[in-house]
């Protein structure tokens, strides 16, 4: 019709079909051709490996990094461990071979049943991983009944192992089985259910430089399963090399220090923000994850009331109690509400409306400027201090000084805390801020609350003249062979909001803390290096009334102290401490960083006094607000 | 709208043709899950015999209407198939890092295998309107190249570049039976390479590179990618004269092919069935297509021709890349096996092309 009117002849088109078919033909003829070849002219040698059934892929597990300290001494190997592994396909009858097999060892058939059940559905040929991490004996046992076991074999696997138990655990983290939810994680793709996959710390975070590269096989297996030969490979690739920051020498003497308690200790390089030691206490055995934990193990882990589990430096939450007069100090002299000579008389309280806020001094400091204030941990001049500057120009410094949120450190489940405001408390608690309250923040308490390693970050600035790095634990990062990938750079993520004038004022207030008879922290005193300190004591409890401090253990107030030290030679370093229910920051823990420090200069140290020995020193502060 | 000689004209060779295609189809996929535990092999074949019947019901259907209101209706038919491809890009289900399906609920669809039909009409009807005998120039294909890059282009961030591929195979087997002008077809072939060779290098994914490298050298990467065809070859070759017999495969049973039941199907029927088997499945496709050019060619218009042999060349080189594919001829792309891989929206779009080439040998004499 009109189309045919319009377009060119019928005969053209026929010839445009006739070609058509032509190339249809063509197209067909040559995938008969390839046919033929396969089926006809090779099929023999296909049907032979078909029937032997034939060529099969294995992964080869690679050795995952090595983790040294910052001395090059090694936390973390891989052992070879053995799996005791079946192939349903080869192993044909399966029952009467995991008969056999339990015949031979010893082990009730039982226990292999539930793997094989779990794995129903998965095809044939794939090896189910009987027992894990079998001994010697059986693998031995296994090989030598080889012949009369098809189908079962024993896997070489690289196991992670933790050179000493329990040491630096939270750090160091722990691996274990890829679980489905990770599976499900599009940006980890390239893992496949069995793999092992950094769990906690940093096996986690530094996850993809440990991990390296699978290897695969491709193999020619005879009917039961035996390699024949091996037609291709590629090799596993190992993982780099981690070398943290961490000084082992200095984490074993922390652990030891902290042993027996729920506390932490955190030290930096205040000109790098490398972490030379995170300890925290009580520890765990990591090496109790690799197999799989035991159902009984983990309880004893999460039930346990001194919270192993928990990193207490990044993830344990206290008021920062005295040690957050540093931030009250700096904003009261930045704003100008006080200067170096302005004083206030403490008498053991002050009153505030119709309430009295006690100082931990009962009798009272007397006539105290800043200096003094600090070094005597003066409640009642930080208490004036608060109330010339209202609670949000506090909130405003403590932030600017890192409190209150993450530090970034490269490990994950760090904890922000909380620094509180005005507009916090009307959004949170629907209720205005009472100026009281203002109080309470200046010396730490209330609704505050930091986390140690942020604590570090204040004093570590205070230490390297205002500078705030970020805190990390990977110091270097070498490949297989030796080279060196990665080495970390101090990296500067703020400034604490003071005039160096004024920084000064505070340095000279935490020298006293240590170095004069009438410091919080003179227990902590070194001869040979310049230690600067803020002792902290947390109340957990309200106190009533006035009587004798006595408390029960687990209501104490836990005990703080950050410090900074310098010695010729060597860069400063700074330390946060925290002791819960240690009872005082000079007693409880003042002497662990002492020793730390000690260790830190010379490579030596003393252990340290008894920390509840009252009677080392006269002045013991007693926890602050003790409102009444 | 049927009348006696409509249904003189019916062409009860096709139906036959498919049928036994439905037949292989269904007992092979039952054959090729049959080693699954989980019993899915039954399941999977009543799917796909459901999915025939569905196929079966719109083929019939789209052979009611003179197919002469697709020439009509040709830009909102692409337009209803670019939407969903859209749509597939926004809510489609993430699967195996692709979105390619839309979820329905019930069932979910695959609106890039609808594509393939919408470009067919699209082209049918620009081509019939502007036909030439001395073929088109640069100026006229300009609008069809950029009309099918826009499905192209939809499909291959998906990502599904075996589908994207076919779009295009499809698109220039269409303009090449209406006929290029010299010059323009040996300037299209040197921008066609220019095209390619960028593609490489700014289009394509790492892994799809790699299936294209392990294609030109088989031995680049036997652990990854080539370790499909290996299999899929083994699988083969051991069928040969007679194959197995049915059932009695015993690479494909063990799952070491992959998507057993889907893109490799082929290699199950051809290891159960043997030479014989496989060179009958091919020469029924034949015939299928033999069947279907005879029609285009007695057809009363160009619209009618070109829409025939545009359903034809996607019949044809989904067989051709599907079987050249897994016998290590081709790289390996996703492309079904049509009419006889495990999939709802291949099987509808198959026979509802297959419908459009009965309708117009149907109207081969009718005025209306």
């Amino acid at each position: 019709m009109v189309n045919l009117l319009r377009g060119p002849d019928s005969d053209w088109f026929k010839n445009r079909i006739n070609r058509a078919m032509l190339v249809v033909v063509l197209g067909f003829l040559i995938l008969m051709s390839r046919l033929f070849y396969l089926q006809i002219a090779e099929g023999d040698n296909f049907r032979k490996l078909s029937e032997n059934n034939c060529i099969r892929k294995r992964t080869v597990t690679s050795p995952r990094g090595i983790v040294y300290d910052r001395n090059g001494i090694q936390l973390v190997d891989n052992r070879p461990s053995f799996d005791l592994q079946i192939i349903p396909q080869d192993a044909r009858p399966v029952d009467s071979t995991i008969q056999k097999l339990s015949d031979y060892l010893g082990i009730p058939v039982e226990e292999f049943r539930a793997p094989l059940e779990k794995s129903k559905g998965s095809p044939s040929y794939k090896p189910v991983v009987l027992k894990k991490d079998i001994g010697w004996d059986l693998m031995s046992a296994v090989e030598v009944k080889g012949f009369d076991l098809p189908g079962i074999q024993v896997a070489v696997k690289q196991r992670r192992f933790y050179m000493e138990e329990s040491v630096a655990s939270h750090l160091l983290g722990y691996i274990g089985e890829v679980s489905q939810a990770e599976l499900d994680n599009e940006s980890l793709s390239e893992y496949k259910s069995g793999d092992s996959i950094g769990k906690a710390g940093i096996e986690k975070s530094f996850e993809k430089i440990l991990r390296g590269k699978r290897g695969e096989e491709l193999v020619e297996v005879n009917a039961a399963g035996m390699v024949v030969k091996v037609i291709n490979s590629r090799e596993a690739g190992p993982g780099d090399n981690v070398y943290l920051a961490i000084d082992v020498n200095l984490q074993k003497r922390a652990e030891a220090l902290l042993a027996g308690k729920a506390a932490s200790l955190v030290a930096m390089d205040i000109s790098t923000g490398q972490i030379l030691v995170m300890a925290s206490s009580p520890s765990y055995d990591q090496n109790l994850f690799i197999g799989g934990i035991s159902g009984p193990e983990w309880k004893n882990l999460v039930t346990n009331p001194l919270r192993p589990l928990e990193n207490k430096v990044i993830q344990a939450e206290y008021p920062p109690a005295s040690t957050y007069k540093i931030i009250t100090a700096m904003a009261g002299l930045e704003e100008g509400v006080v200067d170096r000579n302005t004083s206030f008389f403490c008498g053991g309280q002050l009153k505030h409306g119709d309430r009295y806020f006690r100082c931990w001094k009962k009798g009272g400091h007397g006539q105290v400027d800043v200096i003094d204030a600090m070094a005597e941990s003066c409640d009642v001049y930080f208490y004036h201090v608060g109330q010339r500057l209202g609670v949000d120009r506090i909130a405003w410094y403590a932030k600017a000084a890192g409190l209150g949120q993450l530090t970034g450190i490269d490990l994950d489940h760090e904890e922000k805390g909380l620094i509180p405001s005005s507009i916090w408390k009307r959004q949170k608690k629907k209720v205005p801020w009472h100026s009281g309250e203002t109080l309470s923040i200046s010396i730490g308490q209330g609704y505050d609350l930091t986390t140690p390693i942020q604590m570090l970050g204040v004093i570590a600035a205070v230490g390297n003249g205002g500078v705030r790095l970020r805190p990390h634990l990977l110091k270097m990062v070498k490949a297989p062979d030796g080279e060196v990938v990665y080495e970390s750079k101090p990296e500067i993520i703020g400034h604490l909001p003071v005039s160096q004038a004024n920084l000064q004022i505070i340095k000279d207030g935490l020298f006293e803390v240590v170095n004069t008879k009438r410091g919080t922290a003179s227990i902590a005193r070194l001869p040979d290096a310049t230690m600067y300190g803020k002792t902290g004591t947390a109340q957990v409890i309200g106190r009533k009334g006035d009587g004798p401090e006595r408390f029960a253990d687990d209501q104490k107030p836990h005990a703080w102290f950050v410090a900074f030290a310098e010695k010729e030679g060597k860069p400063g370093i700074a330390l946060s401490v925290m002791v819960e229910h240690g009872e005082h920051g000079s007693s409880g823990a003042a002497p662990i960083a002492r020793d730390i420090i000690r260790l830190y200069f010379d490579g030596e140290g003393e252990d340290s006094p008894n920390t509840n020995d009252k009677s080392v020193d006269g002045n013991i502060e007693s926890p602050e607000l003790l409102i009444f | 709208m049927i009348g006696k000689r409509e249904i003189d004209n019916f062409s009860w060779g096709l139906i036959a043709v498919i049928f036994l295609l439905g037949i292989v189809s269904t007992s092979t996929i039952y054959s090729a899950l049959a080693g699954d535990p989980s019993g899915a092999g039954a399941g999977f074949a009543l799917k796909q015999a459901i999915w025939y019947c569905a196929g079966f019901v719109a083929m019939l259907f789209i052979s009611l209407f003179n197919y002469r209101i697709l020439e009509k209706w040709g830009y909102a038919v692409f337009m209803a198939c670019l939407l969903m491809l859209v749509a597939v890009l926004l809510f489609g289900k993430l699967v195996a890092g692709s979105r390619r399906w839309l979820d329905l609920g019930v069932f979910a669809l695959q609106p890039s295998e609808f594509a393939k039909i919408g470009a067919i009409i699209v082209l049918a009807k620009y081509y019939s309107i502007s036909m030439t005998v001395q073929g088109y120039n640069m100026r006229d294909l300009f609008a069809p190249v950029l009309l099918m890059l826009c499905p192209f282009v939809l499909i291959l961030v998906q990502p599904d570049l075996g589908t994207a591929l076919l779009i295009g195979f499809i698109s220039i087997s269409i303009t090449l039976f209406v006929k290029v002008e010299k010059k323009t077809l040996i300037i299209s072939v040197l921008c066609g390479i220019v095209v390619v060779i960028s593609a490489w290098f700014f289009l394509l994914k790492e892994y799809q590179k790699q299936r294209i490298m392990t294609f030109l050298n088989p031995e680049h990467d036997p652990l990854g990618s080539g370790y499909h065809v290996i299999q899929s070859k083994i699988a083969i070759g051991s069928g040969m004269l007679f194959g197995k017999g049915y059932l009695k495969g015993t690479q494909s049973h063990l799952s070491f092919l992959p998507e057993q039941h889907t893109d490799f199907i082929f290699s199950v029927f051809t290891e159960e069935w043997g030479f014989v088997g496989a060179v009958t499945l091919l020469v029924l496709y034949m015939i299928l297509i033999a069947i279907g050019l005879n029609i285009a060619n007695n057809s009363r218009d160009h619209f009618g021709t070109v829409l025939c042999i545009g359903v034809l060349s996607m019949i044809f080189w989904q067989v051709f890349i599907n079987v050249g594919m897994i016998m290590g001829l081709l790289p390996v792309v996703g492309v079904p096996l049509p009419l006889i891989s495990y999939g709802g929206s291949s099987v509808l779009t198959t026979l509802i092309g297959c419908g459009i080439i009965l309708n117009v040998g149907m109207r081969r004499f009718s005025n209306s």
